[in-house]
Parts: structure tokens; sequence; C-alpha cells
């Protein structure tokens, strides 16, 4: 019995670390979306993220400086995609595929010239990366059965951007919802029209926007690369930009829904890696290749027909063309 | 006062696009507390000359005095913040948002939200008794009919204090009744000392309600005039530069035999909402039965069912004999072959393609036509030269076969397409909205086109949202509210406030007192 609660505490310890970057990634999608600009790009940002993240704490040492530099590419990525679809009023899908396109070459390209070592960066060191906390109090917690060792495994042990993803989901609620800046945001997303006769500038509602977005999709990819990883590998991100994308979707825009589906694909996902090897009885052993698929199946089936109708902001997608 | 306080001074304003002028040379004076008329047909330059005001297009010379300074307004922040305010005839309001919310949007008080919606409330509720605007503030914008999210719209100006509101369009997406009581808020804002500026194309609404009137034609101000001291019919001349027949004329008619019988007919939407229920009908050779109704009350959904674009869910249809019900659907071609012709409501998304040339369209769906093709391929001389004719026939201007569709103006599109359509020698005419954004001088035309195929004996069904239009043409009027049938007149008797009740369904047919 104690087994099988800690297997099952283990799997949702797994669960938290794999969704982090997939809530981090998605609630920058929902700062862009909400303004009206699809964000295919997540995907890109990341990775290129993740990149510099790693190449800045190989080189000088510090996983914050890693985390920085993270930050600043992903950001110029997203003024990129916002200087092509909002100022030049490019189809932004295009947009989008062409940032993931080039973050995926780039990365290789300048991991090859830099490090030499097939695309990859150098491990990382103990001080060059964030590792984990031990909140406190974890020995006094231990004699209470049951929420001592949820406490010890799951709650306690994440490294500092864990905490992070889960804090920012409630600020991001604020501030889209209580804040002027929020107000403002979901209004350009669904009648631009109406931002603009109110005197108000879509161009600048929108890139700033996409500036937060491109801050969070940058602590998504450095998280990948210098905290649940200890090195940048070759399309590292593995399509997560994608299923940050598809829990936007699922979640319908909403923060606190979005989370959800996010727990949901990261616990799939952990489960996916506790049933490899396992045998079935009458069946044999499931092939990986389908566990590991699993995730991305429940995806399509469950944005297939499983959610209801999810009703984007009306205006994401549509640049905004100033006319009467 | 001997000399008027002007509200609005706007000297000389140009503006281009590309090289045609929008504006030229455009002056205009509004005295302050009147309501101010501004009338002209489409691409006036009416619109282009409001949003100049209004900050939302930069003029290319030319000087703006708002209460006497001269202003240059760089975007709408600095119109609405010199007391400007516009109710835009596509309202600006985000749907899925309050009342309130949409309120503040721009002025919200602060960088958190709590604070601003407190005191709006309490503004917008005072500003709502002082001038007789009622909405529930904490409702959705899409839950609200188009009326209230009208008066969101002057809630949301007044608001942003605006002393000068300009309105365009405002009618057009509202019931006789609704626009009734538009026209008292009207009175209660010039009462407090608010300006008013009124768009239209509908002389009536400028004799009603408006104190002076300017008249725009292709780009320049052509007339400026105390509205006592004018009519419709000199309005009508200035704006179109020769006289107008504003009545159409039409001698009585002896009605023929049915040739299209709608009995029953129900009609779910993919949504599986009833857009039709019940409704039964008949159209007699040489007659005009006209549709009334607001738009989205079912009109659309009939037009499309009895071309047969759409499927029936109940009841039957019978055109020219051919009986066609939900196991029996006949198809738009059929339908077309048999002698029903159809214009579209909607002439740029279902009338024509606007990418092809004037020629392509006028052979759309009659492109089969044995006339014009060969064994392999079609003729295009021929179409070429049979378009030629029509458009001399129906007086499309520029008659040029060759040009793009999309270059001719709402007008002759709209031409183009009846020609097509009445070449054809049909028995049967479904015609929808046929001068929706058409001008007057080209809405004379096209009236006078229907009423010559009702005299030949065709039979035509006319849908509508002018009143003006349904009860000048028609000889019977059947008017649609939320997909049944909520009146039936004779067209000489019928009064456009017995109209605008059945449009609301609030006409009790027992004693024809008004319900409620």
């Amino acid at each position: 019995m104690d087994d099988l609660l800690l297997t099952l505490v283990l799997t949702f310890d797994a669960a938290l670390r794999v969704s982090t970057p997939l809530i981090l990634a998605s609630m920058a999608g929902l700062f862009a979306e909400r303004s009206g600009i699809v964000d295919i790009g997540l995907e890109g940002k990341m990775l290129a993220s993740a990149f510099a993240a790693a190449s800045a704490a190989t080189v000088l040492g510090s996983p914050w400086i890693g985390l920085m530099a993270g930050v600043i590419v992903s950001c110029g990525l997203s003024m990129l995609h916002g200087f092509a679809t909002i100022t030049h009023k490019g189809d932004q899908i295009v947009s989008g595929v062409a940032i993931n396109i080039l973050a995926a070459g780039m990365s290789i390209i300048l991991g090859l010239a830099w490090f030499g070592q097939g695309g990859l960066t150098p491990t990382l060191t103990y001080d060059q990366r964030f590792h984990s906390l031990s909140l406190p109090g974890i020995d006094i917690m231990d004699n209470i059965p049951l929420i001592g060792t949820i406490y010890r495994e799951l709650i306690s042990g994440h490294n500092v951007l864990v905490y992070l993803a889960f804090i920012i989901v409630p600020i991001v609620w604020w501030v889209v919802y209580r804040t002027r800046f929020g107000l403002r945001l979901r209004a350009v997303g669904e009648n631009p029209k109406a931002v603009d006769t109110a005197g108000l500038s879509v161009t600048k509602l929108r890139y700033k926007a996409l500036l937060v977005g491109g801050i969070l999709c940058g602590i998504a990819g450095a998280y990948l690369s210098i905290a649940h990883n200890a090195q940048f590998t070759r399309d590292m991100t593995a399509g997560q930009g994608f299923i940050a994308l598809a829990a936007l979707i699922f979640g319908k825009w909403k923060p606190y829904t979005v989370l959800s589906a996010c727990l949901l694909f990261g616990f799939l996902d952990a489960v996916a890696v506790r049933l490899q090897g396992v045998v079935i009885p009458g069946i044999g052993e499931i092939p990986v290749q389908l566990i590991e698929s699993t995730p991305y199946l429940l995806t399509v089936i469950l944005l297939a027909g499983f959610i209801g109708k999810a009703v984007p902001p009306k205006s994401v997608g549509v640049p905004y063309i100033k006319e009467l | 006062m001997n000399k008027p306080q002007y509200a609005i001074e706007l000297v000389d304003i140009n503006k281009r696009f590309g090289a045609v002028y929008a504006n030229n040379k455009v002056c205009l004076n509004v005295e302050e507390g009147t309501i101010h008329g501004i009338i002209g047909e489409n691409g006036a330059g009416k619109s282009t000359l409001m949003s100049i005001l209004y900050g939302f297009y930069q003029a290319d010379s030319g000087l703006i005095k708002v209460f006497g300074n001269s202003l240059q307004f760089k975007d709408s922040h600095e119109a609405i913040s010199s007391g400007i305010g516009m109710v835009h005839q596509h309202f600006m309001l985000v749907d899925n948002f309050t009342v309130l919310e949409n309120v503040i949007l721009g002025t919200e008080g602060g960088a958190l939200l709590h604070e601003g919606l407190r005191e709006a409330r309490k503004e917008l509720t005072r500003l709502g008794q002082e001038y007789g605007l009622k909405v529930d503030l904490d409702a959705t914008i899409e839950s609200l009919s188009v009326g209230s999210q009208q008066r969101v719209e002057i809630l949301k100006a007044l608001y942003k204090g605006a002393k000068i509101l300009i309105f365009d369009e405002p009618t057009g997406v509202l019931t006789p009744q609704e626009a009734q009581d538009l026209f008292r808020i009207f009175s209660a804002l010039k009462n407090e000392g608010v300006t008013i500026i009124l768009i239209t194309h509908k002389l009536h609404e400028i004799i009603h309600i408006t104190d002076n009137v300017s008249v725009m034609r292709a780009g320049k101000m052509v007339a400026q005039k105390v509205t006592s001291k004018t009519d419709r019919e000199d309005l009508a001349e200035l704006m179109v530069g020769r006289k107008v027949l504003l009545q159409v004329d039409k001698e009585d008619k002896d009605k023929g035999e049915v040739l299209l019988k709608v009995n029953k007919l129900s009609v779910l939407d993919e949504n599986n909402i009833f857009r039709l229920k019940d409704v039964s009908f008949e159209v007699h050779a040489g007659e005009v039965v006209g549709i009334a109704g607001v738009s989205g009350n079912g009109q659309s959904a009939l037009l499309k069912v009895l071309s047969g674009i759409s499927n029936i869910t109940q009841g039957s249809v019978e055109i020219l004999g051919q009986k066609m019900d939900s196991k029996n659907p006949i198809f738009p071609d059929k339908l077309r072959e048999l002698g029903l012709s159809h214009v579209p409501e909607d002439r740029l998304r279902m009338g024509l393609i606007s990418e092809f040339s004037a020629s392509e369209n006028s052979i759309i769906g009659y492109h089969n036509d044995k006339q014009i093709n060969g064994r392999f391929i079609m003729n295009n001389a021929k179409v070429r030269n049979e378009c030629a004719k029509l458009m001399e026939g129906f007086d499309v201007r520029p008659a040029d076969p060759d040009l793009k569709s999309s270059n001719f103006s709402g007008g002759n599109q709209q031409k183009l397409i009846l020609a097509r359509e009445f070449n054809r020698n049909p028995k049967i005419l479904l015609i929808g909205q046929p001068t929706r954004g058409v001008d007057i001088g080209a809405i004379e035309f096209i009236h006078k086109r229907i009423i010559e195929m009702r005299n030949s004996g065709k039979a035509v069904l006319l849908v509508s949202v002018e009143l003006d239009e349904i009860m000048s043409i028609s000889d019977r009027i059947i008017v649609l509210c939320d997909g049944h049938i909520s009146g039936r007149v004779d067209a000489k008797s019928a009064d456009e406030r017995t109209l605008g009740l059945m449009m609301a369904n609030a006409y009790d047919t027992t004693n024809n007192l008004e319900s409620n």
C-alpha cells in the first residue's frame, strides 16, 4: 500500500516537473492570443531560449545569467514576430513557423560553431544550473502520515522555476481580469476597432502582450536546459511548444483551465514514462512508442470532441488594418 | 445671442486616397446645441469627413476648430478629450464584455480596475437617469438588443465627456419604434446642450429631427441649409445633382395565377435553431410581395430555402407547380431552369465573385447555357458582347465588360446582378435587399425595373429591411418576426407605425390595439 502511494506521489511529482515548461509557455501564449496574435512560434522561442540559457550559463557560470539570456532571446524573437505580424500585418502562422525553423536551425549551427559538440552545449556543472530547493519543515511534517510523504516528495524538492510557474498562474489571472492592461488586452483580441476608437493604440497593446509572452516563454525554455536538464540538446523542446498551444485551446484561453490542461498533459507524460517496460498480463510489454505517443493521441482526441466548443478571442489571427 | 456659437468649424478640409479626393475643400459649421444633419450618397465623403473630425484619419490639409479652438487631431484620443464622441454605424463594442467594462475601456482611471468600475457605475447611473438611457450595466453586450447596444455607445461617449456626438447612420439597424426612442434621446441630449451631428441617407429623418442640414456630393460640400426652409425633393436633387423621383409610380394590376406557394414551412439552421416557423404564403403572377422585418428574423433563411440553397426541415414549397420538401430538394440550377431567378441579399458574398470581370460575373449561374458554350470551350467573345448589351440596358457604369467587379460601385454591381437575373426572362423573382448600399439615383432605377417586371406578369418576392422600399413597391406586405409571420397587410393600407409594431411582434391583430 505504501509502495503504491509512493509510486503515485512520485508520478505526480514528475508530472509537476514536466508541466512546468507547458504552464509557462501556455501562459505566454495566453497573452499573445488574448491580444489577437496567434503564437505558433512558442516552440521555436522555447528552443532558442533553452539554447541561449545553456550557452550563457556554461560560459558565464551562473544560472541567473543563463535565465536572463534565454528571456532576452525569446523576447527578441517575440518582437520579430510582432514586427512581421503587427507592423507589417503579415500572416501570423507563416511568421510563427518561420521562427520555429529559424530556432531549430540556428541553435544547432551556433552550438556547433561555439562548442563543437555536435550541436549540444557542454554539460552544466552544479553551480551553473538551478537545483532543487528543500522547503523548511520537512522533518516536522514527516511525522504526519501521508501528508508528510506528499510534502517531502511532491511539494518540496523542486527548483525555483517550478514554483515560479505555479505562482505565475494566479498572477496572470489577476492581471488579465483585474487590471487596466488586462481589460485592454482582452478587448484588443476581441475587437481591436473598439480599442482603436477608444483612442488606444492597437499596435502598442499587441507589442506589449508579445513582450510579456516573450518573457514567460524565455523562462520556459531556460527551465528545459538549465533546470530540468543540464545541457542543451538538439530539438529538446520536442513539440512542447505545440502541446502548450494545445493546452491553451483546451483551456479555452482562461488561466486556471489552461493550468489544468497543462497538468493533465504533464501527468500523462509522467505516466507514460512510468509505464515503459511494464508487462501487462495477456498483452505483453507495451511498446515504448505507443506509450510515448499517448499524450499526443489524447490531445488530438480531446481536442476533437470532448471539450465542447472552444471559442477563441474573436480577432485572433487577423491583422488589424485601420479602415471604416 | 446675435452671433451663433459654433461647436465645430471645418475649413477647407482636403483628404485624398490615392488619386481620389474623398474630401475636397470641405467646409462645415455646426452651431452649438443643435442637431445638424449631413446627407449624401454613398462615397460622397460623409464618413471620411467624420473620421477626420474624430481623429481616426488625418486630413491632408485644412483647419478644425472645436468650440473656437483650433485643433489638429493625431488620434481619436485627442478628439475624445476635446469633447467629441462618435456612435459608429457598426458598434465599437466588445461583445463578451459587460456594459460597464465597455464604457470604461480607454478611461479606466488607474492601473487597477476596481476603483474605475465603481466610479463608472455611479456616473453611468446618473447619466442614465438624466438622459433616459436605461441599460443593465452588468449585462454582456451580446445579450442586449441592438437598440440597447446603441444606448451603450451613447453612454460611452457621454461618460468620456462628449459635448458633441456624431451618429453615423444610427437607424439602419433599428426598428421604427427603436428609432423613435433614439430620436427622443436626441431631444433629451439637445435640451442638455449637447450638439448632435447626424449622418444619414434617409431624407425623412433629416426633415423630422434636424435643425440644419449639409449636403455632400462627390467629396464636396454642395449646400448647407436650415432644415425648415427645405424639403425632401430639394435635398434629393442636391445629393444626386439632378431631379429624382422619390415616389414609385405604379398602376393597379390584377394578379394572375399562383406561381409560388409556401406551405407551413419550417427551417432549422446548422445550430439547430428554427429560423423559420410554420410560414405559409402565396405569390401570384403580376404582384410584388414584400417581406418586412428587422434584419435577422428569418428573411435570409427564407430566400435561401426558396432559391434551393438550404434544405427544408418541415413543410413544402411549390414553385411553378413543382413541389419541393425535405425529401425532395430541388437544386438551385434546376430552379433556375424552371424559371426562378434570385438576386441574393449579400451581393459580395453570393451575388458576385469580386475578383472576376463583369462579363464573367454576367453569366455566373448560367455558365452552362448552350448559347455561350461551344463543344469544349466557352465563347468568350459572345459572353463579352452579351454583357456589353446588358450593361447598356441597365445603365451599368463604366460600361466595360472586362473591368474587375470589385472596381464597380455598389450600385453598379447591383445593377449588373439585376441585369443578369432579369435578362433570363424568369417567371419568379426572389430579390433580397436590392438597394442596400446603393445610392439614390440607382435606387430610383432599380425600383422602376422591379415594377416593370411585375407589370410584365412576373411573381416578385422582395425582401428588404428598408420599410420605405417595401411600402412603395409591394402590393402586399408580410412581416417576419423571429421566424414566423407576425403580420400581413395590403400595401395600400400599410403605415410605418403598424408595420413597426408587427416587426416587434407587438401588434395585436384581434382588436388593433398596441399591446403592452
